[in-house]
């Protein structure tokens, strides 16, 4: 596994950067990939859906498709998109500091 | 000099990225609808723009009337392995879109109907086609609120420039 420095720490990431344990994370850490993914600022909105997908991700060991996270995590589909432009799903769990989704919904 | 072409690999940039495609969808089928909902879902939630062009039969995907009688076809469908006489029963075709439909459910992929919506804001782009429109006697009234507009393939391919066009 590679390892990346993120936020002054050393971390082990996939190819991707997607965090290999959720466990290295913390708040710094996921404002630090937001903004290496063109995300310079996190919102009070950004933050309830990274909370939702690790809250997932944890309990039930995967992350939530798009159409759950629409539904469960108090934030709408189109505001998913507005907050994380360049894909919601991947990009908020990458922020999350939990592995990639594999489904394809 | 040699006559065969030169084999040594072109120097090549970073591998492109598709940026933006433009799905038709022509069948009215189960199996007909869901791969297009799947792929312009799916170009949304990787960041790709995505349009869809409903045509034909495809038209039931985006009639709130029809949406939710959308069925698998079991005569004419070698892909299910069952006899066609036997796909012909009646109840037959309704039966195998409830089992497709719960297997669908488990997997998170939603009914049509939902499915549109869920497209329709994450930005897609959705549009019926004019000529079908016109030959099955419909108007923008018939279709869901999510549909952008009635548009020509003129303007549908306008609407594709500078992307990739899957029909399907």
């Amino acid at each position: 596994m590679p390892t990346t420095t993120i936020a002054d720490r050393v971390v082990e990431t996939d190819a991707e950067g997607f965090l290999a344990d959720p466990a290295d994370w913390d708040h710094a850490l996921g404002e630090e990939i937001a903004r290496a993914n063109g995300l310079p600022e996190l919102t009070e909105r950004h933050w309830q859906v990274i909370e939702f997908l690790r809250y997932r991700y944890l309990t039930t060991g995967t992350a939530p498709s798009i159409r759950s996270l629409g539904k469960e995590s108090g934030v709408s589909v189109k505001e998913l998109y507005q907050l994380f432009p360049r894909g919601p799903a991947k990009l908020a769990a990458k922020i999350a500091g939990i592995p990639k989704p594999h489904g394809c919904i | 000099m040699s006559l065969l072409p030169d084999t040594a690999a072109p120097a090549r940039a970073e591998p492109a990225t598709i940026e933006k495609v433009s799905i038709v969808i022509s069948k009215g089928s189960l199996e007909g609808v869901y791969p297009g909902l799947i792929m312009a879902n799916g170009a949304r939630m990787e960041g790709i723009d995505a349009n869809v062009f409903f045509t034909f039969f495809g038209l039931d995907a985006i009639r709130p009337d029809r949406q939710s009688r959308i069925r698998v076809a079991t005569v004419g469908n070698p892909g299910l392995h069952l006899p066609t006489l036997l796909g012909a029963l009646p109840g037959f075709s309704s039966l195998a879109t409830r089992m497709m439909q719960r297997r669908m459910e488990k997997l998170d992929i939603p009914p049509v109907a939902e499915f549109v919506e869920l497209i329709a804001d994450s930005g897609a782009g959705l549009y019926a086609c004019k000529a079908t429109v016109d030959m099955f006697g419909l108007e923008q009234e018939d279709f869901v609120p999510q549909v952008s507009g009635i548009i020509t393939v003129g303007d549908f391919y306008g609407l594709a420039a500078g992307g990739e066009i899957i029909f399907t």
